[in-house]
């Protein structure tokens, strides 16, 4: 199938298109960048969630996360429904993971901030 | 009253990046005042990730990327008061401020830096017929909710306006559970970056809805749903073109603007063009020892040059106390300087004027579009004179511009006395 996308490796966002059974054939690119986004697009696309988990004690309610590493696009969902399950309690850090390997990714979920215990 | 050589005034990251160049050039005792709990500004709700490739060569979130100057602040041991409002500052660069603590409270500086950002245009501006009901947002208030709160805002929404935060929102609410129904934008193109509109709406079906408008929100006590009709060049609904999306809250993504009070009172030239004080070079407000950074200048898109600006308004302030404060006469007798003429396509430029002085260095020329050019050029005039000529495949008004000028080209533009920015499309070469 014929897929259409936008570059978004520069501000130019030229239009690409790319036969998901032939990534190598890319065309609309207006530069080499353009055609290696769009094979990756279509052979292993990633992303990375960003999210905030309630936390108990804490000077704040939540504290902001995010996966260590890029994962697979299609388990976007999947590592959202255990990161929203996820409770922790102060104080965070920035850096602490507070799940290891989400959903079977084989990636952490890391504090993006430090929470400290709220005082008495 | 106490004395300090530096008061910032905002402790989001151009305060932070501010104070610790003004630090690294000798500035002595520096008060960083602000009035959230804790200090990263804006960047302690903006969660996801993007922040800091240009500064730290690593996409950061935006809590780590203020972390990061949080850190170096309290190494540098600068006095950090949070929980503390200014509520004046005078021309004689006293400060006002008030906080639990300490009450109502008067520091003296040297030098000012403001730094208070840049907050939403209240929803009052848009006229959209209807009640009131619960459930509309604008787009940042969302974004405070669910990402510091942890509250739930709806099962399903329409966010009007495309820019960064409305798009942002898109994804984040998505995740979060509420159906995005879909994003309109009253203008031909969207506001925001494209590899927001790619991540955060094509990566999850939402259809951007451009020369779209919201005309009609139903409900009385809640939201039940929202008209959406199509626009013509002028921006008015075409008849016929409505259609009802049922929908329980509707998300405002239209725009910040600059927060001007403290400056306005002080009584600063403003730039119509920008909602933010006028500035040089230097970053220095036309009144002496009066310093600006970050969106309380113009509204950024991208925290690094946030930084960069901020660094610069540091070191000059720095730089300003050492040599001029005491002959406070001689701020005035650098003169007007030359304004920076904003010429064909050009909506505004940051810094507005170059004083006559110079300090033999090069200078960054910020500015921003009014509208999409293709194929097209940047180009820098004094007189008939042409400086800089800098290819564009694309310009758009979402992405801040900018391009340097030599100290060469600066003193050329001051002897002819005038300097011209403009856009220069393709076919008229
Ligand atoms: C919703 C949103 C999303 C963004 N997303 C991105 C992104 O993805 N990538 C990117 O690079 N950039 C992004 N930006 C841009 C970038 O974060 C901002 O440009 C940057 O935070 C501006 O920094 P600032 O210090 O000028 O303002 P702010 O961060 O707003 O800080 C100003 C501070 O001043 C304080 N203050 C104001 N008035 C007073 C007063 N009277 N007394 C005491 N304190 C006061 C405020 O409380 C605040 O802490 C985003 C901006 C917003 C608003
Ligand atoms: S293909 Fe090249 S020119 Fe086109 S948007 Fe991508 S990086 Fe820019």
């Amino acid at each position: 199938m014929i897929r259409e996308l936008t570059c978004i490796c520069c501000p130019l966002g030229c239009r690409l298109f790319v036969d998901d059974r032939h990534p190598e054939q890319v065309s609309g690119n207006s530069c080499p960048k353009g055609a290696q986004y769009a094979k990756n697009e279509v052979t292993d696309p990633r992303r990375t969630v960003t999210a905030s988990v309630r936390v108990e004690g804490g000077e704040l309610p939540m504290v902001s996360v995010k996966t260590s590493r890029e994962i697979p696009k299609d388990r976007i969902f999947a590592c959202m429904e255990k990161i929203r399950a996820l409770r922790v309690f102060a104080p965070v850090k920035l850096g602490d993971v507070l799940l290891s390997d989400c959903a079977g990714t084989g990636v952490d979920i890391v504090a993006t901030k430090t929470v400290e215990r709220r005082m008495p | 009253m106490k004395e300090y050589e530096i008061v910032v005034i905002g402790g989001g990251p151009a305060g932070l990046a501010a104070a610790l160049e003004a630090r690294e050039n000798g500035a002595g005792e520096i008060l960083i005042l602000e009035r959230d709990v804790r200090t990263g500004g804006i960047l302690n709700q903006c969660i996801h990730n993007g922040f800091g490739l240009h500064t730290f060569q690593e996409e950061l979130t935006g809590p780590e990327y203020a972390d990061r100057f949080v850190q170096q602040v309290r190494k540098a041991g600068i006095e950090t008061r949070c929980g503390s409002m200014v509520i004046r500052v005078g021309r004689d660069r006293t400060v006002t401020y008030v906080n639990r603590e300490e009450g109502l409270t008067q520091v003296r500086a040297k030098a000012v830096i403001l730094a208070m950002g840049c907050r939403e245009r209240p929803r009052g501006a848009l006229n959209i017929p209807g009640y009131r009901p619960a459930g509309i947002y604008s787009a940042g208030t969302a974004q405070r909710l669910v990402n510091l709160e942890g509250v739930c805002v709806g099962k399903k929404a329409v966010i009007l306006g495309s820019g960064d935060i409305g798009l942002i929102m898109a994804r984040r609410l998505t995740l979060e559970g509420t159906k995005v129904l879909a994003v309109a934008e009253v203008m031909p193109y969207s506001g925001g970056l494209k590899r927001n509109i790619v991540q955060c709406l094509d990566d999850f079906g939402i259809p951007l809805l451009l020369n779209h408008t919201v005309v009609e929100i139903l409900g009385k006590k809640r939201v039940e749903g929202v008209v959406l009709a199509r626009v013509d060049e002028n921006r008015k609904p075409v008849p016929g073109t409505q259609r009802l999306l049922e929908c329980d809250t509707l998300l405002l993504s239209v725009g910040l603007l600059p927060e001007n009070e403290l400056t306005r009172e002080l009584g600063a030239d403003m730039d119509r063009a920008t909602g933010g004080p006028c500035v040089n070079q230097r970053m220095e407000t036309r009144i002496p020892g009066i310093f600006a950074c970050g969106n309380v200048l113009h509204v950024h898109d991208l925290v690094d040059y946030v930084s960069q600006e901020a660094a610069l308004a540091g070191k000059e302030a720095a730089l300003w106390i050492r040599e001029e404060s005491g002959r406070e006469t001689k701020a005035d007798c650098r003169g007007e300087g030359i304004f920076l003429q904003a010429g064909r396509g050009i909506r505004y430029t940051v810094p507005q004027r170059l004083d006559s002085a110079g300090n033999g260095g090069n200078v960054t020329v910020r500015f921003r579009v009014d509208g999409v050019y293709q194929d097209s050029s940047i180009a820098v005039y004094s007189k008939d004179c042409c400086l800089v000529r800098k290819k564009k495949r694309v310009l758009s008004p979402g992405e801040m511009e900018q391009l340097v000028l030599t100290a060469q080209q600066q003193d050329l533009c001051r002897r002819q006395g005038e300097i011209r920015i403009c856009v220069e499309t393709g076919r008229e070469q």
